[in-house]
């Protein structure tokens, strides 16, 4: 019989080799499923995972890889921040639609005017909004002792209505001959969010992905704030004797993770989406909690895994077009990836041990 | 006897009805969280069991047998959250997130091909005489057999939780697991058995929405309400009867903003159609105010995994 037996302290080695083996399982056991789907396994883990980088139509594919990780990374560092703290904020995807509301909603304000600081103000008013919106659970929290993720959670449905409202209302284009959704960004150059390097798809938002990633590892490792942030998530009663308000800490981390979660959404919208449409938003918030456990909670480990979850979205897309698989398929091995995370972890804390005899 | 266009009998009628799924749903992770287990896949097994009860009563032209396909497909989807957080010992949060968004990945795949269909139908249980009667009628006599179900289950978890030795034993689970494992009981296999009733019943729930209140396939068709079932189980405080209480109230709500929609108000529809959310925030705030600390009520192991060191 095998037995599991508690760690002393926490397998280095298996902190870091958790990702990859979770990776290899979840392609194992995707490819038994698309096999059950009739389609050929090795074609479809192809498609998915080479093509895109090295594939023929590669020189496109590697630009949208940063496209789609870009988000994922500035929303995760986010939840990734209140994870570690023991703080779970799950309405991301509410924080990113609120973002891009507000942010948009400033740009397309003062249409048609063209100044150079139409795009910087519409990146705070992004940023406000989602602050806002996360700042609703996190007061609620501290001053009514209220569940976060059940309300972070409600919000991300009225977040979804008030974006219905704005696509076939108050944001409706005038000129848009009655169809749902905003002007086009891509016609309004001073709001736009332009690439900067096209073959690389990097634009203001991969930046600001990049830059926080390495700004959250040093607020982690080097500062009082990033110290307090760990403590409290490790040891709760200790945190409580260093002198860790759980107040503060617990309005800190809902918005830093609302603000980036906002900017992520008004990068999109003035960027790759273009437009206020009733669905531009693509379930990037709740994909992120995923990106940000793979990359274990860790700003730079959430980077990589920001880009290989962008590499199942966009060699999805490709095994869609190209093989026919349905994109649900895409989404289930996301959530397939998670379990094998989760699953695999446990060799992080717990060892196997043969049961010999009797004890 | 109409208030601006809304007939008061309809209205609890309906809400009793309309309730179901969450009420199923929250009565099933009533009996997980007093095991000390917190199950945030609610949502994932619900809309699992819509498909897997809208599947097998399309298939087989039974309603009753979709119900139970609902009940065992949310059953098999929970035992992968009670593989890890009971065998590999999981993070609950995480695990049930991750549930969350495996089952709606699954039920959206599998769904492919029934949409548009029209699942075999499930008639009121009492003869037309009595559903006919005024008021008492529509209100206590004319539904279907899963509302009284769902009445039934919400006396007999009260019962099973508050009187029987199994009820006890969960509850010594869900409060302090290492006195239930001194005390020689299986902690994590008690745990994974509530687990999978849970599921059971939140598949249940997911299939009323499939089978009767929708009824057809639709992706997504759950659209939060296992979200809504886990705050009404804090809404509860962890008690049968109040999870009725708030089930119906909930259903209340949504029956009363759609017949608003309907009657044209003039309040506009997208701040109706929110108000359900707005409502449980807010009865959230209710209830968690002023009971700060260890008095409100919820099992003292909960979330908490167990490893048996001894």
């Amino acid at each position: 019989m095998l037995r599991l037996e508690k760690r002393p302290t926490p397998s280095r080695f298996w902190l870091y080799a958790t990702p990859p083996v979770a990776v290899i399982l979840t392609m194992v056991a995707g490819g038994i499923l698309f096999a059950t789907m009739g389609k050929n396994p090795f074609e479809v883990i192809r498609t998915i995972f080479w093509d895109p980088l090295f594939g023929p139509f590669a020189f496109y594919l590697r630009g949208q890889l940063l496209v789609k990780a870009g988000p994922l990374i500035l929303i995760a560092i986010g939840l990734a921040l209140g994870f570690r703290a023991g703080i779970w904020n799950i309405g991301a995807e509410g924080q990113y639609i609120m973002g891009a509301i507000f942010g948009a909603s400033v740009g397309l304000a003062v249409f048609p005017t063209e100044s150079r600081w139409i795009f910087p103000v519409m990146i705070l008013a992004g940023a406000f909004g989602g602050w806002l919106w996360a700042m609703i659970p996190a007061i609620l929290k501290t001053k009514f002792n209220t569940n976060e993720i059940l309300v972070s959670l409600m919000l991300v449905y009225v977040a979804q209505t008030i974006l219905a409202k704005a696509a076939t209302g108050f944001l409706k284009n005038p000129e848009g001959m009655g169809f749902p959704g905003s002007r086009n960004f891509s016609g309004y150059p001073a709001a736009q969010n332009a690439y900067l390097y096209e073959p690389l798809g990097l634009h203001w938002g991969g930046v600001a992905a990049l830059v926080t990633a390495v700004l959250a590892y040093v607020l982690l490792t080097r500062h009082q704030a990033g110290f307090q942030i760990r403590l409290a998530g490790q040891a709760p009663r200790a945190a409580r004797f260093h002198g860790v308000n759980p107040v503060r800490l617990v309005v800190l981390c809902m918005g830093i993770s609302g603000a980036l979660a906002g900017l992520a959404g008004l990068f999109e919208v003035a960027g790759p989406a273009g437009q206020i449409t009733i669905d531009f938003n693509t379930g990037y918030g709740f994909t992120a909690i995923i990106v940000a456990f793979l990359g274990r909670l860790n700003p730079l480990g959430i980077v990589l895994a920001g880009f290989l979850m962008a590499l199942t979205y966009v060699g999805g897309e490709m095994a869609a077009t190209s093989l026919g698989l349905p994109t649900a398929a895409i989404q289930v091995f996301q959530g397939m990836l998670l379990f094998f995370l989760l699953a695999v972890d446990v060799l992080t804390n717990y060892r196997f041990r043969l049961a010999v005899g009797a004890h | 006897m109409d208030f601006g266009g809304i007939n008061p009998v309809i209205l609890i009628a309906t809400l009793m009805a309309s309730a179901v799924p969450i009420l199923l749903a929250a009565l099933g992770e009533t009996v997980v969280e007093r095991a000390g287990v917190l199950n945030l896949g609610v949502e994932g097994m619900m809309v699992i069991g819509a498909l897997g009860g809208f599947i097998v009563a399309v298939h087989s032209g039974s309603p009753l047998l979709g119900f139970l396909g609902g009940a065992v497909a949310g059953a098999l989807l929970s035992l992968i959250f009670a593989a890890l957080t009971q065998v590999f010992l999981a993070n609950q949060v995480a695990t049930g997130l991750a549930l969350t968004l495996f089952g709606l990945g699954v039920s959206s795949l599998g769904g492919q091909g029934y949409n548009g269909i029209k699942p075999p139908a499930t008639g009121q249980l009492l003869p037309d005489a009595l559903a006919k009667l005024p008021v008492v009628g529509p209100i206590v006599f004319g539904h279907d057999w899963v509302v009284y179900f769902s009445i039934f289950m919400t006396a007999a978890l009260w019962w099973v939780l508050k009187a029987t030795r199994i009820g006890l034993i969960i509850r010594a689970v869900g409060e302090s697991h290492e006195a239930a494992h001194a005390l020689g009981y299986k902690v994590n296999r008690i745990r994974l058995m509530c687990i999978a009733f849970g599921g059971a019943m939140a598949g249940i729930g997911g299939a009323y929405l499939s089978l009767i209140r929708v009824p057809q396939w639709v992706d997504g068709i759950t659209a939060g309400a296992g979200w809504i079932a886990l705050a009404i189980v804090v809404f509860a405080s962890w008690k049968p009867w109040r999870v009725l209480l708030g089930a119906w109230l909930f259903g209340g709500i949504t029956v009363l903003q759609l017949n608003l929609q309907v009657a044209g108000s003039g309040i506009p529809v997208e701040y109706l159609s929110m108000a359900p959310y707005l409502i449980t925030i807010l009865v959230l705030v209710i209830m968690s105010a002023g009971r700060r600390g260890k008095a409100n009520g919820a099992p003292a192991s909960l979330g908490q995994n167990f490893h048996a060191s001894r």
